[in-house]
């Protein structure tokens, strides 16, 4: 019987190897640098909204609380966008003929809501409460980041489990006193640890639950 | 004569030339997200059910939320036949003005600022005059003046422009309870600007630094 194969098919064969080998670098690359990406997990991703509204300018430079158009942030599990009518509070006398501002007078007067586009997102097996963290001393900037600096908003937290485990197991790491909550230059103290653990016991937050699965997975 | 062993061999071949098939569809059959997006509404999201393509649904007229019947009308209005009323429908505790004082940093100080004299940045950009608590007429309004307005905003009417709301109503954004602690803050900070040291107890005029 002949030989199937020439000769320099062996070469072939010794590539495979490194090819191989090749294969094995990339596929630890694509799952250990590719998906831990900012890139793969929109952080730092600027999402355009269909007004072109800023935090910046609201937050930061007029000083107007997170609590006057978030309303429901320390009341309910959802923090909700504001009404048109919540815009319209100040728009209808400031600024009311810019062109920029044409899509919220729209709404008012038609009803039709601004279709404001997410950038925070959880999976839809993931039940996070807002109320409960604000009312527990976790603040805004903690999960949000400096929202009073951007002119559009990004998400600068990964939201993955890891990172929400990361708190639920030593949440002393990051607690701050309620009065802080909504303080979105809020710079932890030296000794944070100490009052994290101190104002953990105040707060009544109950570490040894932190972690159950029902805790986040109904 | 096939043996055992070589059998053994034979069927450990195949596994390995045909077994990677079932290895990718195991792992592609991994690849559903229907855990990740489930077949219900979060909030806000859209819908193509209802025609207007929300899934939050306004309430039906006359719907009446659970533990938000309001029986207890000057609670709700802050009106005895039909006049403003001059007395909280509750007590007042150093709470409740702690509590009015947050609430009022948050949604009035925005226009009439921190300490009520009606200046603030946002007026500032603005070609609107929120109102000076600390005038006359305000001093002397009955306290249900400040929930009515929260309630109700106020309405100017202007002979050119045919009229225009220039406060929008609270009603959505704070509880009834609320304004009414918003209502004994702003009569606190009325008071603050008018007092003498002689409203001040005693035990506490050292910390006045006189």
């Amino acid at each position: 019987m002949g030989q199937i194969f020439p000769r320099n098919a062996n070469l072939l064969m010794r590539l495979s190897i490194f090819a191989g080998l090749l294969l094995a670098v990339e596929l630890t690359l694509i799952l250990g640098v590719y998906f831990r990406s900012n890139y793969f997990r929109q952080i730092n991703v600027a999402i355009e909204q269909p007004v072109p509204y800023s935090h910046q300018l609201h937050a930061g430079v007029l000083g107007i609380d997170c609590r006057y158009c978030h309303i429901s942030v320390d009341k309910s599990s959802f923090a909700n966008l504001p009404a048109t009518e919540v815009c319209m509070t100040c728009h209808s006398q400031i600024k009311s003929n810019s062109p920029k501002l044409a899509v919220v007078r729209e709404s008012y007067a038609t009803g039709k809501p601004v279709e404001w586009l997410r950038v925070h997102r959880v999976p839809d097996f993931v039940y996070f409460n807002h109320s409960i963290h604000i009312n527990k001393g976790i603040g805004c900037s903690n999960c949000h980041g400096q929202i009073n600096t951007m002119a559009v908003v990004w998400q600068t937290q990964p939201l993955y489990m890891g990172w929400c485990l990361n708190c639920h197991r030593n949440p002393e790491k990051y607690i701050r006193p309620r009065d802080q909550v909504f303080n979105m230059d809020y710079v932890q103290p030296a000794n944070q640890l100490q009052v994290g653990a101190d104002l953990v016991k105040q707060y009544g937050v109950n570490k040894a639950q932190l972690t159950n699965c029902s805790i986040c997975h109904r | 004569m096939q043996t055992l062993r070589s059998r053994r061999l034979a069927t450990f071949a195949r596994l390995a030339r045909y077994g990677w098939i079932g290895l990718m569809a195991m792992l592609l059959a991994a690849c559903h997200t229907d855990m990740y997006s489930q077949p219900k509404f979060k909030t806000y999201e859209p819908s193509s059910f209802f025609a207007d393509g929300r899934s939050s649904r306004p309430n039906v007229p006359g719907a009446v939320v659970a533990g938000q019947v309001q029986t207890d009308t000057y609670l709700y209005t802050g009106l005895v036949n039909g006049q403003l009323g001059t007395v909280m429908p509750f007590p007042v505790t150093a709470d409740l003005l702690a509590r009015g004082q947050q609430q009022f940093t948050i949604y009035c100080s925005v226009c009439h600022g921190v300490a009520g004299f009606g200046q603030s940045v946002v007026a500032e950009r603005a070609s609107i005059v929120p109102a000076n608590f600390h005038q006359q007429r305000l001093r002397d309004a009955p306290i249900a003046h400040f929930f009515n307005i929260i309630t109700n905003g106020v309405y100017r009417s202007d002979p050119v422009k045919g009229g225009y709301q220039s406060m929008f109503s609270y009603a959505s954004r704070i509880t009834p309870q609320d304004r009414w602690a918003i209502a004994s803050y702003i009569r606190a900070l009325q008071l603050s600007q008018n007092a003498t040291v002689d409203d001040v107890p005693p035990a506490e005029r050292a910390q006045l630094g006189r």
